[in-house]
């Protein structure tokens, strides 16, 4: 079990939440409640997929990142970036300029993170041929679907695949280059453009490894309008600079839907967005599933194209990261295509290609003790049986059944209900200033006051 | 604890139904994942042979802190020899059943391998019943 605690990018703003509970509606974990007139977060339960950022109306959720400064903390600024930031930006604005943007920015140095993926792919396959390893195997690129897994189908923690994805091949790659031309360790800062939030809980939290090798992690939207300004603002003697080394465009397809799975020779599916992902989970938790070797999955629909944090339009960044396979501006030499850049370091780096098994962190249990659980799960459905069973989450709770499992952990009372409010205040058990009072105190009190700013929140509202 | 499910025949797009649901309440009393695998395999098996062979049938699963239990008893042709239908892929399912995935006369020797302790008896004619016990 991971002693260590769990590192949550994803923040509740408690000044800025206007709990209006949008978010509390789409966490596929049941993360949420609302109290006090505010979202507040079970941080156990939350597996970092950032659905909750998605439908904020008042951008009260954030994606805690590190401050950009730090980068200069390190002589070498080594920006590692995934292909969809490439794929951010329109047509005009070339994989140069940017790279020489993310240059004038203060990094050093510019890579992209998929360069090792044709590395990985090897070792999957390798993996894969291991007939001891549980079929399928889980692809554990997605950090979210670690998580997901982890929490929720506890009994495939044991097919997720123990191999490391190509953010970490790639900086250790990077870094060992760097410390063979003669680099200092402590020199090396290596900083991640994240598309999402996952992958910050990962490198702040890493699952099965002692610890990343990233120095630091800046969110993409950021960097977006950072390079985006810089390209803007160049004057008439700019000139893009030269990359010396063009990423394989086989690679960069990696964190696009199939990309991992075009590198796989088995059996394999490629399934994207959440509830696709548990719809699935729940078949081959089942065995239902025969016959594949592997599975990638992505939390988000068009996997990292549509990262949260990504600002561009996903179908647009896939068209586009599509369209270098056929580009002459990436000097892509052919020859080079079934040498992987990371054979130079192989044996370094297959002796850091696995990572430790994976800890259950189931959530669906109601106490560790199955007799107590019994017990539990018995007063839970006599309460279900109260309960009107239409979701609407006026309790603070997302479901009638989230609500009954609360009221058994303590954590809510059956009163926070409106249709048994309305029924104890017929017998008459409840008066009507009480049940007032339990709704202010789960809404706030500005909740049923007038206020006509609600129009303008709901029309920004997706 | 009794959970009592019903199963008709030929609806295959409901069979794993109950395992679903078994599947829940075994994740919520906090049993061992690797156990509620077999219960899940067991189930599902047992569930899917009653939509692919027999006519209606009814689940009862008894669940204490030693042991999970699954009845199955169902309407239906029965098994005139139950020693060949235990047998590694030996299988009466028709080819529609075939086409939709299902018929390897992999069910039962699946069954019997996840099983602690398995009891099938069958009158041709009337249906089958089969009792799977898992212990904890
Ligand atoms: N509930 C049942 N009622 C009637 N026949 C059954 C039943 N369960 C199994 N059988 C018979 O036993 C055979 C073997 O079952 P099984 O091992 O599950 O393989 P499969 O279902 O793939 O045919 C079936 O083909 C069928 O003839
Ligand atoms: S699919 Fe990609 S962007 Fe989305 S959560 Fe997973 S790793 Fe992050
Ligand atoms: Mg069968």
């Amino acid at each position: 079990m991971d002693k260590r605690e769990l590192h949550h990018a994803l923040k509740i703003l408690p000044e800025v939440c206007i709990g209006c509970s949008n978010c509390m509606r789409v966490c596929p974990t049941h993360a949420l409640r609302i109290s006090n007139g505010k979202a507040i977060l079970y941080p156990n339960r939350c597996i970092d997929c950032g659905e909750c950022y998605r439908v904020c109306p008042v951008n009260a959720i954030i994606v805690e990142q590190d401050d950009f400064n730090i980068i200069f903390e390190y002589k070498r600024r080594v920006a590692l970036i995934p292909a969809v930031l490439l794929g951010q930006f329109t047509e005009d604005v070339t994989t140069d300029d940017i790279h020489t943007a993310l240059i004038q920015l203060g990094f050093t140095d510019v890579f992209e993170v998929e360069n090792s993926a044709d590395f990985v792919g090897e070792y999957i396959n390798k993996y894969l041929a291991d007939p001891d390893k549980p079929k399928p195997v889980i692809s554990s690129f997605c950090p979210a679907i670690v998580r997901l897994i982890q929490v929720k189908y506890p009994a495939l923690v044991d097919n997720i695949m123990l191999l490391k994805p190509p953010l970490d091949l790639s900086a250790m790659y990077y870094k060992k280059m760097l410390m063979e031309q003669g680099v200092g360790e402590q020199d090396i800062g290596i900083f991640y453009v994240t598309p999402c939030a996952a992958k910050i809980a990962a490198v702040k939290s890493p699952v099965g490894e002692d610890k990343s090798e990233i120095s630091g992690v800046i969110n993409m939207d950021f960097i977006y309008n950072k390079v985006l300004k810089v390209y803007k603002n160049r004057d008439k003697e700019y000139e893009a600079l030269n990359r010396e080394t063009a990423c394989n465009p086989k690679n960069l397809m990696w964190s696009l839907t199939n990309g991992e799975a075009n590198f796989v020779k088995a059996k394999c599916l490629a399934i994207d967005s959440l509830d696709n992902a548990m719809e699935f989970l729940d078949k081959v938790e089942n065995q239902e599933i025969g016959d594949v070797d592997f599975l990638e999955i992505r939390a988000c629909d068009e996997s990292c194209a549509g990262g949260v944090l990504t600002t561009g339009n996903r179908f647009l960044t896939v068209q586009r990261l599509k369209s270098f396979f056929n580009d002459e501006k990436v000097n892509y030499d052919d020859d080079k295509a079934n040498i992987s850049i990371c054979d130079k370091y192989r044996d370094y780096l297959v002796g850091r290609i696995s990572v430790e098994p994976i800890a259950p962190r189931g959530i669906d249990k109601l106490d560790d003790d199955m007799t107590k659980a019994m017990k539990k799960m018995e007063r839970i459905n006599r309460i279900m049986c109260y309960l009107p069973g239409i979701d609407c989450g006026s309790c603070g709770a997302p479901t009638c059944q989230t609500l009954a499992e609360d009221i058994v952990h303590g954590r809510a009372a059956i009163s926070h209900c409106i249709f048994l409010q309305k029924t104890m205040e017929q017998i008459p058990m409840l008066n009507p200033s009480h049940s007032f009072r339990i709704m202010e105190k789960i809404w706030g009190k500005e909740r049923f006051q007038k206020d006509c700013s609600k129009a303008k929140t709901y029309r920004i509202r997706r | 604890m009794q959970l009592e499910y019903s199963i008709e025949g030929g609806d295959f797009s409901h069979a794993g139904f109950a395992s679903s649901q078994v599947k829940r309440v075994l994740k919520q009393l906090n049993v061992d994942p690797k156990l509620i695998k077999r219960v899940v395999v067991c189930l599902y098996e047992a569930e899917v042979n009653v939509v692919a062979h027999a006519y209606s049938g009814i689940i009862h699963v008894l669940i204490n802190t030693n042991e999970i239990v699954m009845k199955l008893a169902d309407k239906g042709p029965g098994i005139p020899d139950i020693s060949l239908a235990m047998q590694k892929g030996y299988s009466t399912a028709s080819d529609k059943v075939r086409e939709m995935g299902f018929g390897a006369g992999m069910g039962l020797p699946n069954i019997q391998h996840n099983a602690d302790d398995f009891k099938i008896s069958s009158n041709v004619g009337e249906g089958t019943n089969l009792e799977i016990t898992i212990k904890l």
